[in-house]
């Protein structure tokens, strides 16, 4: 009920976005409400780049609204999921909507709240509390340094309104810091390494059509904050600003989707993937920035188009494969992939929306997710014009990092269908796995309609896109729409050009005309049989390779340093018919080395000043007196 | 289109004749691929109990994309009629489509062997992807463009001359093509029960019409990387765009010259080397990311080099 209500609002607030960001001349309108602060009031305000994250929030929310309709059903305790659900949305929306550092900084951390409400709906599940603690304090601690950031903008004298900060124009260390401490506030949301700890952990505790918008929207969202405040807000980027973001972009692409080969857990290995994708994203506003600063104005437009369009693809095949993974779990209770298998048999339309989103989500042509990693690809491509040392050194090796990790994307996506949808059966529950209900297929199914959709007729996107990049870097990429057979020209047809509804035709086509030339003059004839396995098919489906040994060559390539990956076999002394054990170690670097030092301090400093609490009266009083005396010294020394 | 088709199994036949003269063998017949691949088409298919509809969709789609893909490199000619469609990163995204859909299709009937196969293969893959794609970045940079056709007409122009990071990449784009093609030192494609196979582990369990697809995807491969390779390192003899049909003639009796050069080259390398163990391919495929990368750079830093 709540979720068929909250399907419509969110199709119609879709609609209506849609309606602003391609509409002729779409003007900007603006509200004032009289809440909040009594001199600022709640401004917000309705742009092209509000309208395009509008739009990708409320897809989102309407399709998870819509598989949530059947997925609900099964919720155990649904009085906990159920009144934070659309407060969840309309934070959002409003985070989107915002127009003052009061109304940003509230909406975000309704937003916050509502969703780590949402992560601890299972709470009895000791895993669970422990991960609803560590997004609770990241979150906290994203929302501090964006507190600060929006205090350094608005200045002594308060100008919380977005349209004072970006009079103001600033520039020199107050501009280097807010950036820093939005990378910190923003990409502790977004889950850039190494702030991401949180999201592998909160992402998939939550139900699954919660899981979906956490990784698909909520995080696009936390993009919106950058973009917002790095793009609108300061303006005039310095060079070494898009280097940085470019870095940590590239870092976390590899380290993301290196994460998420390492995992087992179906949902766990979606959450990291997410991870990899804002790195991806981050490289493209990285670009974009590194570009603005050298006054390259359409390469720098082309830059974020491709982050954008990376924004609206992401926010599908997640969304997608979460519900995917969420029926799944409906249909097995199972999350971990060493107990699935076969789950195409008795899955099958699932399995093929899966199938579909992971396709998309390793770009590959042709659908959506390679064209915007192509689009980022030609962006590099115009790297060697930049004029700073610097970024010429960056540029090439984030591109080498990109293509690492779109081919770490297939390798992991290879394994998380493979594994959990194809080979046999590993337990009983996955063997008596049937269909889910109809509400999360259509869901699912026009997702990945969509997949294709934007993969075949990108021009489209990139048209509904330039509007934004116009108000951002001032230029927009060529138009597309005019351009022969759909093709899409970033720069120049000479140059470049892609072609995906061509390719896709081609694609069926040959495969068509191959299917029915064998058929019609060849064999068709199909026969049954056992398993050939070069002699030696074995009947106990244990035999299978498993999620972990799938992943076995590259975790020994790539885990080595970074995992500490070791392998140890025990075998049993000659003669003895014991069986052999296989023991294998994995460390989270990051983890350890960063955040359980931190963790420790923390526990240190609150152990020493424990006796604060248990001291007189007389020692208090002093206390203060003290801290009033050192105030007002250094306020004398300040002045 | 057609011509690749027809002239893939060919290429394949001279290599393994090749091979059996260089090893003092007889040989098969340099059109046997053609009579093996009638002789499968014939057969039925037999399909493992438990095989899905993936397992049956995939000879075709893998067939598809990477027939699409070689039909959109140049091989006699510069202006093909459809180029534009898919620039040179689009057909490496390609031949990856047919390598995911391949890899997972080796996971279907949950074989062990269907597994080290695809578990494998996406290891190579990790390193010859990127790899790849660097060497399509530094002949981007040289050419201006991801064009194939733009790429191709730029290196018959007297603009190009002597460059160290087009040596780089030649040698990168060798490497990978080797390990693509799963051939010797990488992988052995004469092998049928080898626990350090690759490629024929996944196609394993394939047989009739769909084994008959597969191979033929193979084959279109090898003849892929070799065309990509002449047409962009040895560009001589290509028929301009709206030539006449002497120049195209030329063209086809230069594309047929470079195959057999190629395929010459290849056999003698097969039979001069061993195969190398599976962890040492990381390092074989490194360095070719690594050329593509300094190669990448070497741009990045001069326009000259």
């Amino acid at each position: 009920m709540i979720y068929g209500v909250a399907c419509v609002i969110a199709l119609v607030a879709t609609v209506a976005a849609l309606a602003q960001l391609t509409g002729e001349r779409s003007p900007v309108s603006t509200i004032v409400l009289p809440l909040g602060l009594p001199w600022v009031g709640a401004h917000f305000r309705l742009d092209a780049l509000s309208s395009f994250f509008l739009v990708v929030v409320d897809l989102g929310a309407a399709a998870a609204s819509l598989y949530a309709i059947g997925y609900g059903r099964h919720e155990g305790e649904p009085l906990r999921v159920l009144p934070f659900y659309p407060a969840f949305l309309a934070a959002m929306n409003l985070v989107v909507l915002a127009s003052d550092a009061f109304t940003f900084l509230v909406s975000w951390e309704f937003m916050s709240l509502a969703s780590w409400a949402l992560v601890m709906v299972r709470h009895r599940d000791p895993d669970n509390r422990r991960a609803g603690l560590i997004y609770i304090v990241m979150a906290s601690f994203g929302a501090l340094c964006l507190l600060l950031a929006f205090g350094l903008l608005a200045g002594p004298e308060g100008g919380y309104a977005f349209e004072a900060i970006r009079a103001a124009h600033h520039a020199g260390p107050v501009a280097t810091l807010v950036l820093a401490l939005v990378l910190l506030g923003a990409g502790s949301k977004a889950g850039l390494v190494p702030l991401h700890v949180w999201l592998p952990l909160a992402h998939p505790a939550a139900p699954s059509h919660v899981s979906a918008l956490m990784s698909g929207v909520m995080t696009k969202v936390a993009v919106y904050g950058f973009i917002r405040i790095a793009f609108d807000l300061l303006g005039n980027p310095t060079w070494w600003s898009g280097m940085v973001v470019l870095i940590l972009g590239g870092i976390t692409a590899v380290v993301g989707v290196l994460y998420a080969l390492m995992q087992h857990d179906l949902k766990r290995l979606l959450a990291y993937h997410t991870v990899e994708n804002i790195g991806i994203i981050f490289i493209g506003l990285g670009l974009a920035l590194a570009f603005q600063a050298n006054g390259m104005a359409l390469a720098a437009a082309l830059a974020l188009t491709a982050g954008l369009f990376h924004v609206f693809n992401h926010s599908l095949f997640k969304s997608l494969l979460f519900f995917g993974s969420g029926a799944v779990q409906t249909a097995t209770g199972e999350r971990d992939m060493e107990h699935l298998g076969g789950l195409i048999h008795g899955m099958p339309f699932t399995g093929f929306a899966f199938l579909v989103g992971c396709v998309a989500i390793s770009a590959l042509p042709p659908l959506n997710g390679f064209v915007s990693e192509w689009m980022t690809f030609q962006a590099i491509l115009l790297g060697p014009d930049v004029a700073q040392w610097g970024l010429k050194f960056t540029i090439p090796a984030v591109g080498a990092l990109l293509a690492l990790s779109a081919a770490l994307a297939a390798a992991c996506f290879v394994k998380a269908f493979g594994i959990s949808f194809l080979g046999r059966p590993r337990t009983a529950a996955a063997e008596r796995a049937t269909e889910v209900d109809r509400f999360s297929l259509a869901s699912m199914f026009i997702l990945a309609g969509l997949c294709l959709l934007a993969g075949i007729l990108p021009g489209f996107v990139i048209d509904a896109l330039a509007p934004v990049t116009q108000s951002l870097v001032q230029a927009g990429i060529p138009v597309q729409g005019g351009v022969p057979w759909l093709s899409i020209v970033p720069i120049a047809a000479s140059r470049s050009s892609y072609n995906g509804l061509l390719v896709f035709l081609f694609i069926t086509a040959s495969a068509w005309t191959a299917t029915l030339a064998i058929h019609r003059f060849a064999s068709r004839a199909v026969r049954r049989s056992a398993p050939w396995d070069c002699g030696y098919p074995d009947a106990n489906p244990i035999t299978q390779y498993s999620a972990s040994s799938f992943a076995q060559p590259i975790r020994r390539i790539y885990g080595t340093n970074l995992f500490r990956a070791r392998e140890r076999v025990e075998m049993p002394p000659p003669g003895d018919t014991a069986p052999a054990h296989f023991y294998l170690e994995l460390h989270d670097l990051i983890w350890e080395w960063l955040y359980l030092p931190v963790t420790g301090a923390v526990c240190l400093l609150a152990d020493r000043f424990n006796h604060l609490q248990f001291l007189t009266i007389r020692r208090y009083l002093s206390l203060v007196f003290l801290a009033l005396i050192t105030l007002l010294l250094a306020l004398a020394i300040w002045d | 289109m057609l011509l690749v088709l027809l002239l893939a199994p060919l290429l394949t036949g001279f290599v393994r004749s090749v091979k059996a003269r260089l090893l003092r063998r007889h040989g098969p017949p340099i059109i046997q691929p053609y009579r093996d691949l009638l002789r499968l088409l014939r057969k039925d298919a037999v399909l493992a109990h438990n095989a899905s509809w993936l397992f049956r969709v995939a000879p075709y789609l893998i067939f598809a994309a990477t027939w699409v893909a070689a039909a959109l490199i140049p091989t006699f000619a510069t202006g093909l009629m459809f180029s534009w469609s898919a620039d040179l990163i689009a057909i490496v995204a390609m031949l990856g489509s047919a390598r995911f859909i391949l890899a997972l299709a080796g996971m279907d009937v949950g074989t062990s062997f269907g597994g080290i196969g695809s578990s494998r293969e996406a290891m190579i893959a990790t390193f010859s992807e990127p790899a790849m794609i660097m060497i399509v970045f530094t002949l981007a940079l040289i050419a201006g463009s991801t064009e194939l056709s733009t790429v191709a007409s730029f290196m018959l122009s007297s603009a190009v001359g002597l460059r160290v990071s087009l040596g780089l990449a030649l040698v990168a784009l060798i490497m990978v093509a080797i390990a693509e093609n799963a051939r010797i030192p990488v992988d052995n494609p004469a092998t049928h029960l080898e626990l350090t196979m690759v490629h024929e582990a996944m196609v394993l369990e394939y047989s009739g019409r769909h084994l008959t697809m597969i191979e033929l995807s193979a084959m279109l491969k090898l003849l892929l990387y070799v065309s990509l390779i002449a047409c962009v390192f040895a560009p001589w003899g290509l028929a301009p765009d709206g030539a006449g049909p002497i120049a195209y003639l030329i063209g086809i009796a230069a594309y047929i010259l470079k195959l057999a050069i190629a395929g010459l080259l290849l056999a003698l390398f097969e039979t001069s080397i061993a195969k190398m163990r599976v962890f040492r391919v990381p390092d074989f495929l490194g360095a070719a990311l690594m050329l593509g990368l300094l190669a990448m750079l070497l741009r990045f830093v001069s326009r000259s080099l």
